[in-house]
C-alpha cells in the first residue's frame, strides 16, 4: 500500500495517470470539498473516471434528523429524481441497511421484485459502507455502485475507506450548521413571539431574579440608568408589588385564584391592573423557575363595568319594554272593538280577542260557525287589500258587513284602517279597528221611530185638541144655553107662580071671607061647598109651592135659617097641624119620641116640612092599621133619626128610587089612584141632602113601608 | 078686638079683588081703608091722608112697591108709618130687598084677609109706644 501512497502523494503533485498519482488527487481534492454532496459527487466522478463505473449514487447516514440513509450525490442518475428516495435505518431488512451494517462490501443481486429498489433501481449493485470518522461509531453512508467489475470493487474498496471519515465529518458540520441557524432561527421566533404578545411575560428564578422577560414586562419592571427618576422608582414599586404577588401565590399553591396585580405604568404614572399567573418551570439544567404571565385587566375591569351596567341597562329597559307590550296587549284586549294588524302580503299578525272571536274558530266550531269566519276573513281582507293598492290613502273607513260565528247574528261593521308607514315610505303593516254599529243602527231606528211617533202623536194630539177646543166651544155654548134655559125656566117658574097665587089669594081670600059670613050666613050646601072651592084652593097652592121650592133649590136660591130646637116640640107641632087629616081618617097614629134628645141645630122649617110630609104621604098611603112617628139618638150619638112606619100599601123595590124623582109617584099611569103633583119626597130628599143628612125608605108591597130621616145633630157641611 | 076707629089702612094693590076682599074685610073688622093701585098713588094718599099703615104690594105698574117704600121713608112725613110688603114674590132674596127698601113687615100671597088682619093689629101695637101717633 505504500507504493500506492507514495504514488497517490506524486499524483497530487503531478497530474499523470499512475493509481498512486490518481488517488492522491482525489484525496486532494476530497480534503477540500466543502459539503458532503460536492465531496461525493467528486469520489463518484473519479470512480467513473478510474474504475468505469457507469452508474453511482453516494447516500450519507444522519445527514439531519433522524437514523436516515439519504443521498447526497449521483452518477448517471439524475440526483432530483431520486431526491426523495431515503430508508429508515430502524428497518433492518432493508438490503441498503443489511449492506450498510455489513463489515464488507456486499453485491445487492438484481432481486426482481421481492426487495425494495436501490437508488439504482433492481438491477445487482455493488453496496459499499463508508467507514466512520471515529472508528466503531456506525458507518458514515453507503455507496452504491454498478458494473459490478475488478476494477469497480477495488477501486471502490478503496474508496469506501477513504471517503467514509471525509463524507462524515462533512456530514457533521453541515448538521451542526444546519441545527445552529435553526437554534437561531427558532431563538428569534421565540423572542418576536413573546414581544408580541402585550401582556408581560416573565420567567424568574427561584429568588425572584428575572432570567427572560418580554419588551411589555421589560418596561413595567426593568430599567436603566438612563431613565428618569420617577420611572425608576415606579419600576421600583412594581418589582416590589410584583414580588410580593408571587410570594403569595406560590404559598396558596396551584389552585388557587388568579390573583389581581396593581401596577403603575412608568411612562405616564397611571394606575394599571394586572392579573398574575404563574406557572412553576423545572428545568434539568436551568433549575426551578417561574413563568409569570400578566394580564391587563385594566380595560377589562372598566370594561367589564361597564359592560355589567350595560348589560343591567339592557334589563331594565327590556323589563320596560315588556312592561310597555304587555300593557299594550292589555290595553288593546281590554278594547271592545276588534283590533287587526295586517301585514302587506295580507297576512294578520296580530289580533285582539274580540277580532279572533269574528275571524277565528276553533276546531271544535260547527262547520257553521267555520264557514262564517271564513266570509268574514274574506270580507275583511277585500276591505284591506283595497287600502294596500292605494297610493297616498293613509287611512280609510268604510262599512263591512260580518256575522257573529257565536250567534249567526249580522254585525254591521265600520272599519277604519290607517297605514304604518316606515321612515323609507313603505307601508308595514295596517292597523284596523271595527266597530260594532247595530246599536247605534238600532238607535238611529228607534230614534227614526220615536221621531214618527212623536209626530203622530203630535198630529193626533193636535186633531184632538181641536176637537176638543171644537166640543168645549159647544159645551160652552149648550153650556150658555142650558144657563139661559135654566135661568129662563127658574125666571119662568118665579113669574108663574107670581100669577098663579094673586088669583089663588083672591079665591082663597073669599072662600075664607064667605065661610066666615063676612057676606051674612050661609045654608049647610053653601058651606060644604065652599070648603070643597077652600080644600082644592089649598091644593093648588101647595102645588105650586112646591114648584116653587123646587125651583128654588134647583137655583140654589133655598135660603135656611139654623137654629136650635128642641124636637119633641117639632114633632107635636107637626101632629097638631096634621091632626085634621088624623082625624079623618080611622087609624092609630102614635109617637115614640125620647124626650131627654137634646136641641137640634138645623133649619127648623125645613126639618118640619119634610116630618109633615113624610106623615101626609103615610095617612095618604095606608087605608087602615097604624102610623107611627119616631124621633130617637142615633147609636153614634151625634145624628138624630125620625122615622114615619105606617102599615099602609108599601112600595114594590123597582118603585123605591122612583118615589124621589121630581114628578114621579109609584103608580105614573093616568088612571092612579092618589092624587099629588108627586113633588113632595123629592123636595124632602133635596132638603135632607141640604141639611147634611139623607132620607131612605125600607118598604115591600104591601107591607107597609119606613122612611127614615136621618139628620146630624150639628150640621157639619150643610149646603 | 077692635083696634081704634081712627086706624086707616092704605092699601096698594094693582089687582083690583084682592083690594076688594082686603077692604071688605078690614072694614068689616072696624078698620078705615084707602086704596091705591100703583106707586105714585100710593105716594099721592100717603103724604096727603097720612095712614096709620101701609100695606103695600110691590109688583105694581109703573112706580113699583120698592121704590114707593124707599120714598116714603125718606120723606119725614111719612118716615114712621109702618109699611107691610104684600107679594106673590116668594123667591129667596125678595124680602131682603123689601126689607132693604124699608119695609117693616113681609108677607107673602096668599095672605087670608084674617092673617093680614093680625099682621096689621101686630104692627100697631109694636109701633103703640111712639109718639105723636095721630090716629090715637
Amino acid at each position: 500500500m505504500l507504493p500506492a501512497r507514495r504514488t497517490a502523494s506524486r499524483a497530487a503533485g503531478r497530474p499523470s495517470g499512475a493509481g498512486g498519482a490518481a488517488r492522491l488527487e482525489l484525496l486532494e481534492s476530497l480534503l477540500v470539498a466543502s459539503d458532503p454532496a460536492q465531496c461525493a459527487q467528486r469520489a463518484l466522478g473519479w470512480l467513473q473516471r478510474r474504475a468505469g463505473v457507469r452508474r453511482g449514487v453516494c447516500l450519507a447516514a444522519h445527514p439531519g434528523d433522524g437514523p436516515r440513509l439519504v443521498p447526497v450525490a449521483s452518477l448517471g442518475v439524475l440526483l432530483d429524481r431520486i431526491e426523495t428516495y431515503s430508508v429508515d435505518l430502524e428497518l433492518r431488512d432493508h438490503p441498503l441497511t443489511r449492506a450498510l451494517l455489513a463489515a464488507e462490501p456486499v453485491v445487492i443481486p438484481s432481486n426482481g421484485h421481492r426487495a425494495p429498489a436501490t437508488p439504482l433501481g433492481r438491477r445487482e449493485v455493488y453496496a459499499i459502507p463508508l467507514a466512520p470518522v471515529h472508528p466503531g461509531d456506525l458507518p458514515a453512508g453507503l455507496m452504491l455502485v454498478t458494473p459490478l467489475t475488478p476494477a469497480v470493487t477495488r477501486e471502490a474498496r478503496w474508496l469506501g475507506r477513504v471517503l467514509g471519515p471525509r463524507l462524515g465529518s462533512l456530514v457533521d458540520t453541515a448538521r451542526l450548521e444546519l441545527s445552529e441557524g435553526r437554534l437561531q432561527r427558532e431563538r428569534r421566533l421565540l423572542s418576536a413571539i413573546i414581544n408580541a404578545v402585550t401582556d408581560p411575560i416573565l420567567l424568574t428564578d427561584g429568588e425572584g431574579r428575572i432570567i427572560i422577560a418580554n419588551a411589555r414586562a421589560e418596561a413595567l419592571l426593568a430599567t436603566d440608568d438612563d431613565q428618569s427618576e420617577g420611572r425608576r422608582r415606579a419600576v421600583a414599586l412594581n418589582n416590589m408589588l410584583f414580588s410580593a404577588a408571587l410570594t403569595r401565590q406560590s404559598i396558596e399553591g396551584v389552585g388557587a385564584p388568579r390573583h389581581e396585580v396593581p401596577l403603575v405604568d412608568p411612562v405616564d404614572g397611571s394606575d394599571l391592573l394586572f392579573e398574575l399567573m404563574s406557572t412553576t418551570t423545572t428545568g434539568a439544567r436551568e433549575g426551578t423557575g417561574i413563568v409569570s404571565i400578566l394580564r391587563n385587566v385594566t380595560d377589562l375591569q372598566r370594561a367589564t363595568a361597564e359592560l355589567e351596567d350595560n348589560y343591567r341597562k339592557l334589563r331594565q329597559t327590556e323589563a320596560a319594554a315588556r312592561a310597555e307590550r304587555d300593557r299594550l296587549d292589555l290595553v288593546i284586549d281590554s278594547v271592545a272593538d276588534p283590533i287587526l294588524v295586517t301585514d302587506p302580503g295580507g297576512n294578520t299578525v296580530m289580533m285582539n280577542a274580540p277580532a279572533e272571536h269574528l275571524f277565528t274558530a276553533p276546531e271544535s266550531a260547527t262547520a257553521e260557525a267555520q264557514r262564517i269566519v271564513q266570509a268574514n276573513d274574506a270580507h275583511f281582507s277585500s276591505f284591506v287589500s283595497n287600502l294596500f293598492f292605494e297610493e297616498g290613502t293613509l287611512r280609510r273607513s268604510g262599512s263591512i258587513g260580518l256575522v257573529d260565528p257565536t250567534t249567526g247574528a249580522g254585525l254591521p261593521m265600520e272599519a277604519i284602517s290607517g297605514k304604518i308607514v316606515s321612515e323609507h315610505g313603505e307601508v308595514t303593516a295596517l292597523v284596523t279597528i271595527l266597530h260594532d254599529r247595530t246599536e247605534e243602527l238600532e238607535r238611529a231606528r228607534l230614534y227614526e221611530e220615536l221621531k214618527r211617533a212623536t209626530a203622530e202623536l203630535e198630529l193626533k194630539v193636535r186633531a184632538a185638541t181641536a176637537e176638543l177646543v171644537h166640543q168645549n166651544e159647544l159645551l160652552r155654548r149648550s153650556h150658555i144655553a142650558l144657563e139661559q134655559a135654566s135661568a129662563l125656566k127658574s125666571q119662568f117658574l118665579a113669574n108663574m107662580s107670581h100669577e098663579f097665587r094673586t088669583p089663588l089669594n083672591a079665591i082663597l081670600g073669599y072662600t075664607s071671607m064667605l065661610l066666615k059670613g063676612v057676606s051674612g050666613g050661609l045654608s049647610a050646601q053653601q058651606r060644604r061647598n065652599l070648603e070643597r072651592i077652600d080644600s082644592n084652593s089649598q091644593h093648588l097652592l101647595s102645588i105650586i109651592n112646591d114648584i116653587l121650592d123646587i125651583t128654588r133649590i134647583e137655583a140654589g136660591k133655598m135660603p135656611l135659617t139654623v137654629a136650635d130646637f128642641p124636637i119633641p116640640d117639632l114633632i107635636r107641632e107637626v101632629l097638631a097641624e096634621v091632626e085634621p087629616l088624623i082625624t079623618r081618617t080611622k087609624l092609630a097614629v102614635t109617637t115614640r119620641v125620647d124626650e131627654t134628645l137634646p136641641p137640634l141645630r138645623s133649619d127648623r122649617q125645613k126639618v118640619k116640612q119634610i116630618v109633615i110630609n113624610l106623615l101626609t104621604n103615610a095617612l095618604k098611603f095606608t087605608a087602615q092599621g097604624w102610623v107611627t112617628v119616631t124621633a130617637v139618638n142615633d147609636p153614634t150619638g151625634d145624628r138624630v133619626v125620625i122615622a114615619v112606619d105606617d102599615s099602609g100599601i108599601g112600595i114594590s123595590p123597582k118603585d123605591q128610587g122612583v118615589i124621589f124623582e121630581d114628578f114621579r109617584q109609584a103608580d105614573d099611569s093616568p088612571t092612579r089612584q092618589y092624587t099629588g103633583a108627586g113633588l113632595g119626597l123629592a123636595i124632602c130628599r133635596r132638603l135632607a141632602s141640604m141639611l147634611g143628612g139623607e132620607l131612605t125608605v125600607r118598604s115591600a108591597l104591601g107591607e107597609g113601608s119606613t122612611f127614615t130621616l136621618v139628620l146630624p145633630s150639628r150640621p157639619q157641611g150643610a149646603r | 078686638m077692635a083696634t081704634g076707629p081712627a086706624t086707616l089702612v092704605l092699601l096698594v094693590d094693582d089687582y083690583p079683588d084682592n083690594r076688594d076682599i082686603y077692604v071688605q074685610f078690614l072694614t068689616y073688622a072696624g078698620l078705615r081703608v084707602e086704596e091705591a093701585e100703583n106707586g105714585h098713588q100710593a105716594l099721592d094718599k100717603a103724604f096727603t091722608l097720612r095712614p096709620d099703615v101701609i100695606v103695600m104690594d110691590l109688583s105694581l105698574p109703573g112706580l113699583d112697591g120698592w121704590e114707593a117704600t124707599r120714598r116714603l121713608k125718606q120723606d119725614p112725613r111719612t118716615r114712621d108709618i109702618p109699611v107691610i110688603a104684600l107679594t106673590g114674590h116668594a123667591l129667596a132674596g125678595h124680602s131682603k130687598v123689601a126689607f132693604d127698601a124699608g119695609c117693616d113687615a113681609f108677607i107673602t100671597k096668599p095672605c087670608l084677609p084674617e092673617r093680614l088682619l093680625e099682621e096689621i093689629r101686630a104692627i100697631l101695637t109694636a109701633a103703640r109706644p111712639r109718639s105723636g101717633d095721630p090716629t090715637s
